[in-house]
């Protein structure tokens, strides 16, 4: 007790670190543990799921939630904890696939947008309203109808319509930071184009990407398990929660925890990183 | 007069995005779909069936002047026919756009309704623990997708406790408005959740503006002050807020309506792409285009009207 005091005490009178003044925050802190372990269920999901996810048993199809079998078992019997174990590895991805390249694209053209102005920043700015006119789900949905239903497709659709939004919010933030004296300075030393883009600018201006980066990880994983669930992302017998609460749907009267639980999964996860896109606004942004 | 002239201004910029937003349209489906001939005249279709079709929609002439076509028809109302629905395009939309619009406008009402006097109590009580307590709520409700939402309310209020109907969206207006409640909640709950972040912060931010202070130093009854000075404010930007989520919403709506079976257009899109209709996916996506431009529009003149600074900008 007096230890831990004592230690706190030496620790405040020097400046704490942005690191351990975020750690400190209980959200974040939690935002980080719920993603961790996530991230442990997706890339090892053998190791902690009981049961093959696959293993079809029709002599114990919709058992109820058991110590054999906590979550239950569906309508062929499969085990319903291991599913939704497995489904990790796909919701995760999910998060990362839907998001990375959408967020290269996107950092990319608003940089040089912002850098270059002129007409290419007159069409782009065209671009931005045509997309953004169409709602997100609709324009996703009607990529996803002319390429065919399945993840590959699901994670082009999101990129063509969402590398939008970090372009938009990439170029506003390298307008700000070329009305600094550091990129009128690179301009004066005649630094070229590139350098003054991607080794100033860029990394001034992508602290709001990363922190959007990370809200719209948790919006990837609901919009791919809305698809799943409508049956235009990932595709049965794959194990995705929106396809495992798509097939509870039909015995939700009866086998009710089939459908709850990989919703349960989604909220956690989701949470998970919100908390983590809150903590490192706090983090990020410029003490002073 | 300043105000018209904004106006005209706004409805000028329409037409570029507008006519981009049609080249989407018709790129999506024109290259990316094979041929159209055989979606509509199915695999089994003889040849000379297939060059009879490609001929009547033009598609052997050249890209540009398909889209002419495309582009003059579709501002004359003519979509096409749906190959599923064996009519046109436009009097199916028709057909399902009030179940719809009903859908939406009921939604709004239920998530200012909700989320209106939480954001009030959580604002008033910054920090403290009903303020802890409602946007926690909030944020759990933010990382629920929206079938979540509606499927543990139809299996809870509609299958278990038969209050509500499982499905179909009723007639005469007390009807839909009995059908519909469920699906309205589940997309409110879900628009709520974006509209009460914001409106604790902007009633924060005006509790704490100058104006305020003075009117509260000046020893006006908080009731007064709440009601002329916050409300109005909140209202502005809460409405902004929505105007500007009406894409959210129509996204929520989509997911709702195949939730609940509605009748309406989001379910309709989702059948018109297991069907593989062309037309009917393009004529949709117009139509959801032109309804999110339409309150844009309105959002626009709404914050121009009641906000004079925003006309200079």
């Amino acid at each position: 007790m007096t230890d831990s005091t004592v230690t706190t005490v030496k620790a405040s009178k020097v400046a704490p670190s942005r690191l351990q003044l975020a750690l400190r925050k209980p959200g974040f802190m939690i935002g980080v543990i719920i993603i961790g372990f996530s991230t442990l269920l997706a890339v090892f999901p053998s190791f902690f799921a009981p049961y093959d996810p696959n293993f079809i048993d029709y002599l114990a199809v919709r058992q109820a939630p058991s110590w054999a079998h906590p979550f239950g078992t569906d309508m062929l019997g499969r085990d319903a904890l291991s599913r939704v174990i497995h489904a990790y590895s796909v919701n995760m991805q999910m998060a990362v696939l839907a998001t990375v390249f959408a967020l290269t694209i996107g950092v990319v053209v608003g940089a040089l947008v912002g850098y270059y102005r002129g007409v290419a920043d007159m069409i782009f700015g065209r671009v931005v309203d045509a997309i953004i006119t169409f709602p997100f789900l609709v324009l996703v949905i009607a990529v996803v109808a002319v390429l065919g239903p399945g993840l590959i497709n699901m994670y082009i659709a999101i990129t063509v319509v969402g590398w939008v939004y970090y372009a938009r919010l990439m170029r506003a933030e390298v307008i700000a930071q070329m009305g600094n004296d550091y990129a009128s300075a690179g301009i004066v030393m005649g630094y070229s184009d590139r350098r003054i883009i991607f080794r100033h600018l860029l990394p001034n201006a992508i602290t709001p990407v990363i922190v959007y980066w990370m809200t719209d990880m948790a919006l990837a994983i609901l919009l791919g398990s809305s698809l799943g669930y409508l049956g235009l992302g990932a595709q049965p017998p794959q194990a995705e929660w929106g396809v495992l609460i798509s097939e509870g749907r039909n015995f939700i009267t009866t086998a009710w925890w089939l459908s709850l639980m990989p919703g349960i999964a989604i909220v956690i996860t989701g949470l998970g990183f919100s908390l983590i896109g809150d903590g490192l606004a706090d983090l990020l942004r410029p003490r002073g | 007069m300043a105000g018209l002239q904004y106006v005209l201004k706004r409805l000028a910029l329409m037409v570029p995005t507008f006519i981009l937003v049609m080249i989407i349209i018709f790129l999506l489906v024109r290259l990316l779909q094979g041929d159209p001939a055989i979606a509509i005249a199915g695999d089994k279709a003889s040849d000379a069936d297939l060059a009879a079709i490609r001929e009547k929609l033009g598609l052997n002439d050249p890209l540009l002047v398909q889209f002419w076509l495309f582009f003059t028809n579709t501002l004359q109302g003519d979509l096409g026919r749906s190959i599923m629905m064996r009519t046109s395009v436009s009097s199916v939309i028709l057909e399902r756009l009030p179940t719809t619009g009903f859908l939406a406008l009921f939604a709004v009402t239920l998530s200012l309704f909700i989320a209106g006097p939480l954001a009030f109590v959580a604002a008033l009580n910054r920090g403290k623990w009903p303020d802890t307590v409602i946007r926690t709520v909030f944020q759990v409700g933010l990382s629920m997708p929206v079938f979540y939402i509606g499927l543990i309310l139809l299996t809870f209020l509609a299958a278990q406790l038969r209050w509500f109907p499982v499905g179909g969206s009723g007639d005469g207006f007390f009807g839909q408005l009995y059908f519909l409640f469920l699906p309205s909640m589940t997309v409110a709950l879900y628009t709520s959740a974006i509209i009460m972040r914001n409106l604790r912060t902007s009633i924060i931010e005006v509790l704490d503006a100058e104006y305020v202070q003075f009117a509260r130093a000046k020893g006006l009854p908080t009731r007064l002050i709440l009601g002329r000075h916050v409300l109005r404010n909140a209202l502005i930007s809460t409405i902004t807020l929505l105007g500007l989520s009406i894409g959210n919403l129509m996204s929520g709506t989509l997911v709702t309506e195949t939730v609940f079976a509605v009748p309406g257009l989001g379910r309709l899109m989702l059948e018109a792409i297991f069907a593989r209709d062309y037309p009917l996916i393009q004529g949709l996506t117009l139509t959801f285009a032109v309804l999110v431009s339409i309150v844009f529009l309105l959002t626009d003149l709404f914050q121009s009207l009641l906000d004079p600074r925003m006309r200079l900008t």
